[in-house]
């Protein structure tokens, strides 16, 4: 027993010290670092956020759903989590500096982890990384606009509105269901316009075998809830202003339909030349609302393509695979940006067809799917 | 000589032990402790000030509770068969732990500036060997020489100050040598080292002069 004393005791000392000094620091913690409500004012107003100061933006923000991008955990090493920060941010740590290039410091960009909320501040968050969500809807209609393309139109009931730029997607969450064990989600393009904030519209193609797509065509009634979540991709509208092409085939309709109608209605006249890939008359849509957009907007043309029209189909228009429609209407592409849309071969035949008319790959943007 | 002087000239002994802590054993130049911050923050004049205050506290405060940790828990322990010096080097790193912690927040709450020029350097103090050795060579000197609460207030204030003005003569020195040709390779830490080096021996030339 006399053995164990000086153990018991040294331990004893050991764990009582430290036990005072963290309540001591704890303590401390509690009347030294409170720094009271501080509001975030994200994006000039565009949602203001109240939170317990003492924390670091980057956790501040994540307490209040809005997901920064993070790969290191805050430890300010990733510098995943740059962002700006207009004011209250403090002076730019040593941390952070080496982070950081001159410009971005000129720039106001700090690593949000290693800024710590002390006050009111002001920052702005990629408006993209802002509006990832999650949201639950309800089917409002479904449209046949093909024998295998059906439109999708989900109106929002929580959160009850969404923001997107022309040509996002959101993924689109298929439960499970027969074969099916678990959810899945797929991507696609909304064809609705931005400006119609309570509900978005998809362009679904069947894909044989496809899980969400089946899902879709057969099981998905009208009245029904659906879940996705976004929106997200870059694939978007330039802000150059120089005259566009556009090609899609199929499904790849979507993000164009909702350009267009984008542009229309934000008086975005650019011009633009949209081709749209099909093999029967039976697989077009929208044509008759595209003709007329042709005829409203002069900075506007459609020219629908068909590969094969079998004998029975009374075709006016173009003939052929939508590649060699394109080379025969674009002579010069060295003023011109590509916007294509649709499956990855159409994508790398008529990317390789339009960088024979001069448009390079940097002007060349695209949504493939895959 | 200082157990001598305290029985006749209290203030002397103290002075004796400021100067000698200071200077003569200053624990930068004569010992190289605390050389990883000394060598990285005397870059810039305004952040060598900050951290060098925030040295000169910290030894202080530390070397003092450190003081009354040894003398009265650890040494009665030590009756009772506990290792109060083995014990010490643990408890010693706890108690500078916490007690840079509390200074963290406190710079932190007090001024801003003076938390930003020293961000992730403050931590780093918890780990500086200068403040452990400030509070292991003040065991020894109670152990020979007898010091009391306040001779060692004055030593960890005086061991503070040392490394304090070690700082400030390297920064104000480096802020020269911006505009010096130094050879590539001798660049930053080279020489600053070499520096270090010759301001040493200027520090080591008193220590005849003041012996603890």
């Amino acid at each position: 027993m006399t053995f164990l004393q000086p153990i018991l005791l040294a331990t004893l000392a050991a764990c009582g010290l430290t036990t005072v000094l963290a309540g001591l620091l704890l303590v401390a913690e509690r009347y030294l670092v409170r720094y009271g409500t501080c509001r975030i004012d994200v994006n000039a107003g565009g949602r203001v956020l109240e939170v317990e100061g003492g924390q670091s933006l980057l956790a501040s923000l994540m307490g209040q759903s809005i997901f920064i991008p993070s790969a290191c955990g805050g430890r300010g090493t990733c510098a995943y989590c740059k962002l700006k920060v207009l004011e209250g941010g403090g002076p730019v740590a040593p941390t952070e500096l080496p982070l950081l290039t001159e410009q971005e410091v000129a720039d106001n960009v700090r690593i949000s982890c290693q800024v710590k909320v002390r006050n009111d501040v002001r920052i702005e968050v990629p408006e993209p990384l802002l509006s990832v969500r999650e949201y639950r809807g309800v089917v409002e209609r479904i449209r046949d606009l093909t024998h295998d393309i059906k439109e999708l139109r989900i109106r929002l009931v929580e959160p009850r509105e969404i923001d997107f730029t022309a040509g996002q997607y959101v993924q689109l969450e298929a439960p499970a269901y027969g074969d099916n064990p678990e959810p899945v989600y797929r991507a696609y393009s909304m064809s609705s316009v931005p400006s119609e904030k309570a509900a978005i519209e998809l362009i679904l193609r069947l894909v044989p075998g496809g899980i969400c797509t089946t899902w879709v065509f057969t099981i998905l009634k009208e009245g029904d809830e659906v879940t996705f979540n976004g929106p997200y991709g870059g694939f978007r509208l330039s802000d150059t202003g120089s005259g566009m092409v556009w090609i899609a085939g199929g499904s790849g309709m979507a993000p164009f339909w909702s350009m267009v109608r984008h542009m229309k209605q934000q008086g975005l006249a650019r011009p633009c030349r949209y081709f749209f890939g099909a093999v029967k008359q039976r697989d077009l849509f929208l044509v008759d609302e595209l003709r007329q957009l042709e005829k409203e907007l002069d900075w506007f043309t459609f020219t629908p393509a068909l590969s094969g029209p079998t004998d029975g189909d009374e075709w006016p228009g173009e003939r052929g695979r939508i590649t060699e429609v394109v080379a025969k209407h674009v002579a010069d592409g060295s003023e011109l940006e590509a916007y294509l849309c649709g499956s990855p071969g159409m994508i790398d035949a008529a990317a390789a067809v339009l960088r024979g008319k001069g448009i390079t790959e940097e002007r060349t943007y695209f949504d493939k799917f895959g | 000589m200082i157990a001598e002087t305290a029985h006749t000239a209290p203030g002397l002994a103290l002075a004796l032990i400021l100067l000698s802590a200071a200077f003569t054993d200053n624990i930068l130049l004569t010992r190289f402790l605390g050389m990883c911050p000394f060598l990285s923050i005397s870059r810039q004049l305004r952040s060598a000030f900050g951290m060098g205050l925030a040295v000169v506290f910290v030894t202080t405060g530390t070397c003092v509770l450190n003081y009354w940790l040894y003398v009265y828990l650890l040494k009665p322990l030590e009756a009772y068969g506990v290792p109060a010096e083995s014990l010490k080097l643990i408890l010693f790193i706890v108690v500078i732990a916490a007690f840079v912690q509390l200074m963290e927040m406190l710079i932190e709450r007090i001024s801003i500036r003076l938390y930003f020029s020293l961000g992730i350097f403050l931590p780093l103090i918890t780990v500086n060997c200068a403040i452990l050795g400030a509070s292991l060579f003040m065991v020894n000197n109670v152990a020979s020489r007898g010091f009391g609460t306040l001779d060692v207030l004055v030593y960890g204030f005086g061991t503070g100050l040392g490394w304090f003005i070690a700082i400030l003569l390297m920064a104000g020195i480096r802020h020269r040598l911006r505009n010096a040709k130094v050879p590539a390779a001798l660049e930053g830490a080279g020489i600053t080292l070499i520096i270090t080096g010759i301001m040493a021996m200027a520090f080591v030339i008193f220590q005849g002069m003041i012996k603890l």
